[in-house]
């Protein structure tokens, strides 16, 4: 017999671990990812194969060069950050963009604070952000929902139903004008519609969401805080001028609305520790995403809003302390 | 089902003795019995080398009021009296007694019938308990006596006794409810006579159904006591939480379970309080569960204090082969040993023996502010907070966020996806604390 090992307690541990969230939130983006295939061809795959290689290659350097610490790239995280990337821009963006994207998401988005569990911000937002301002030529050129059942053809591309609705408001038109050269809302929900390739179907991205729920990955806090208060939020404007403010459905089904609710912003490392701070965090993002719908410059508030709230977390984690067992008293 | 409202985990039960009956194990041919087996000052030896002592004689005595009498468990000679080490790691001053024969004190009840007629007043019942030097015997080994002094002005609504054994592979509470359980509940009404109450509450979780069905049936007999199912969730047997699960009331920061009229006992404690009461039997002997996955005989030993753990693990067929640590209480919260040579103590519920690739510690990562941990606490403190600020020394902060109400259950460690030793930490921020809180009110 071996010598004896001698550890404090406990002895025993669960079974969760950073790898098995971390995959499994890959698991869940699978759905989306098929649809994404499905509309948009070989270039879906093209893309996120591209933003993922890269993201892992710029950890792997990053932390070996620059950091000199161990190998990192097995957790999954990196991975994480290269798919929602990829989700989050249209399909036939250029290679090189999305390497430029990559390299900020981790380098600057996360490995820049010091590596996974220490970046204040979602990385894959601040890269998207970053190509955004940088080529917004390319990242608003959204390619049109060709299901490849139909052979496969050459994109054409132009503004996302979210887009349109905005430059019809802005121009003047009414929302039933508009909404007659957009999708239906049943095509929005299951995919076919323009966008970027994690906007597309709904349905699949609520099937990811709610493997999660079940995996224990996210709880349901921040998503429902997050549709609820858009929902609520637009819905009082819809109501007092419904042909100057489109309807909730509408909001909840277009744009990185779902993405960002079910994916984005439930990131844990971005993303407030206890329940009432996480509630009011997803009030803040439905909030600002819609002002920024409404009466912003951009068609698309969602990354901006996740971000902005990302910077408050700090202040949600002290102000909102969990529910203590038992009176406070004070010592000696 | 009743329980606890905040946190808590679900370890693996891994019951694998809760079919073993008591066994009597036989004697060592010498003990080792340690003056500081309980909580507060060590006991003053009142033997010395070369006496002879029987079964039951008083061999230290309780120094000052938080203390406790020990009783020899062996008869025999006195071989010496020595700085020896114990489970706690640390070499502490013992006794002991080469054993010769096994001749009891007369004054010992040795009768096995069950005497349920209480004849001592309150006054004598807490004298008697502090005479036969009953301790707790859920793990804290507090003298018992003490809880009964309840102090003027306060008044106790419930006493309530813990049947929870919410640790994993620990089975000894389970089979002394099962095997005497009236004998249990009489020492149950002699605590409530001491307390002068009329209410008991027995919390036991529900992975011991056949306990539950039997003390319900027998207590029955008995006036004010009830016996209340719990939802099997760690830590069940807190003692707060118990109070909480049973009561509604929740013990403010800080202060006793009496603060809300509330005492909290072991249903072992029960059982030697009808022993010391009834049968006049000091506390020298006690259960302990001797069991892990490769124990070839995982069993449920009435061990003398003092007998050496290589005894019992003898008695469960022999160390196994793979064996890569033994702990000295549950998978939770227990102490891992430095060797078989230590002995039993009033303490000891149960020995488990560890396989070799469960024994070491999973490599850590990085935090990924998950939240699991404040999910998991008990207490509803935030373990990442509290580690992260007491590795940084900054023991203001850690102050604030409460570390002192940390009850050191371990759910946060054994959630932690990124297997960060939170608990590690923890503890050196409460210990780092607790040193500021007492030299501020020394000023």
């Amino acid at each position: 017999m071996s010598l004896l090992t001698i550890s404090a307690s406990p002895h025993v541990h669960g079974d969760n671990s950073t790898k098995k969230i971390m995959w499994g939130v890959v698991y869940a983006l699978i759905p989306a990812l098929l649809v994404s295939v499905y509309y948009f061809g070989l270039d879906a795959l093209r893309v996120v194969f591209i933003a993922v290689a890269a993201s892992i290659f710029f950890e792997w350097l990053i932390q070996k060069y620059l950091l000199n610490g161990s190998e990192t790239i097995s957790d999954g995280s990196a991975v994480i950050t290269g798919i929602l990337l990829a989700f989050n821009v249209p399909s036939n963006l250029p290679w090189w963009i999305i390497v430029i994207g990559a390299l900020v998401a981790i380098g600057m988005g996360k490995m820049s604070y010091g590596g996974l569990g220490k970046n204040p911000f979602n990385p894959a937002l601040v890269g998207r952000v970053f190509m955004l301002i940088s080529f917004p030529v390319q990242m608003t050129s959204w390619p049109k929902a060709q299901p490849i059942i139909n052979g496969i053809t050459d994109a054409i591309t132009g503004p996302t139903a979210l887009g349109i609705m905005k430059e019809g408001l802005d121009a003047g038109k009414t929302v039933s004008e508009i909404t007659a050269n957009i999708p239906s809302n049943m095509d929005l929900f299951i995919g076919n519609m323009g966008g970027s390739m994690g906007e597309v179907s709904a349905i699949a991205l609520i099937l990811g969401g709610v493997y999660m729920l079940w995996k224990k990955i996210i709880t349901w806090h921040i998503p429902v805080s997050i549709l609820l208060t858009v929902a609520i939020f637009s819905g009082i404007f819809h109501f007092i001028n419904p042909e100057h403010y489109v309807c909730p459905i509408f909001h909840l089904l277009t744009g990185g609305m779902l993405l960002g609710a079910i994916f984005m912003a439930t990131d844990m490392v971005s993303s407030p520790m206890t329940s009432k701070a996480q509630l009011v965090y997803g009030i803040g993002i439905g909030l600002i995403t819609v002002i920024i719908r409404i009466w912003g410059a951009y068609p698309e508030g969602m990354s901006f809003a996740i971000l902005l709230m990302n910077a408050g977390v700090p202040l949600l984690n002290n102000a909102f302390k969990p529910t203590r067992f038992g009176k406070e008293v004070k010592h000696g | 089902m009743k329980t606890f409202k905040l946190g808590g985990v679900h370890p693996p039960e891994n019951k694998l003795s809760a079919e073993a009956a008591i066994e009597t194990i036989a004697l060592p041919k010498q003990v080792t019995v340690p003056l500081g087996q309980h909580l507060g000052a060590p006991a003053t030896a009142i033997v010395k080398k070369g006496d002879m002592v029987k079964v039951g004689q008083q061999i230290a005595k309780a120094t000052g009021f938080i203390s406790a009498n020990i009783h020899s468990p062996v008869s025999g000679k006195v071989f010496k009296i020595d700085n020896v080490y114990d489970s706690s790691g640390y070499r502490k001053p013992s006794i002991i007694i080469n054993v010769e024969g096994d001749e009891w004190v007369d004054t010992i009840d040795r009768s096995t019938d069950i005497d349920a007629n209480i004849k001592l007043s309150a006054k004598e019942i807490t004298d008697k308990i502090n005479e036969m030097g009953v301790v707790g015997l859920g793990g804290a080994t507090f003298p018992s006596f003490v809880k009964l002094m309840v102090p003027d002005g306060k008044k106790v609504d419930y006493l309530i006794i813990n049947g929870v054994e919410c640790e994993p592979y620990l089975t000894s509470d389970h089979r002394l409810m099962l095997e005497r359980g009236e004998e249990m509940l009489i020492g149950v009404s002699i605590l409530m006579k001491g307390l002068n109450t009329n209410k008991a509450l027995i919390g036991i979780e529900d992975n011991k159904k056949d306990a539950i069905e039997d003390l319900k049936r027998l207590a029955q007999k008995f006036k004010g006591i009830e016996v209340h199912p719990l939802k099997v969730q760690y830590p069940q047997g807190g003692e707060k939480q118990l109070i909480q699960a049973l009561t509604g009331r929740e013990v403010p920061s800080g202060k006793l379970p009496l603060e809300v009229g509330c005492v909290v006992n072991n249903v072992g404690t029960a059982l030697a309080i009808y022993e010391a009461v009834q049968k006049n039997k000091p506390l020298f002997e006690r259960v302990v569960t001797v069991t892990g996955k490769s124990v070839k005989k995982p069993s449920n030993f009435l061990a003398r204090i003092g007998t050496p753990i290589k005894e019992l693990i003898e008695a469960a067929q022999g160390l196994p082969e793979d064996t890569g640590k033994i702990i000295n209480g549950g998978p939770m919260m227990g102490k891992a040993l430095l060797n078989t040579d230590v002995p039993v103590v009033k303490g000891t519920s149960g020995i488990l023996i560890m396989p070799e690739k469960e024994s070491k510690r999973n490599e850590a990562s990085n935090c990924i502010r998950c939240a699991k941990c404040v999910e998991a606490c008990p207490m509803g403190l935030e373990p990442v907070l509290l580690s992260k600020t007491s590795k940084l020394e900054l023991f203001e902060k850690v102050e604030a966020e409460r570390v002192m109400d940390c009850i050191e259950c371990g759910s946060c460690s054994y959630t932690c996806p990124a297997n960060i030793p939170l608990l590690d930490y923890i503890r050196y921020g409460k210990n780092k604390v607790g040193g500021i809180i007492r030299d501020r009110s020394k000023k």
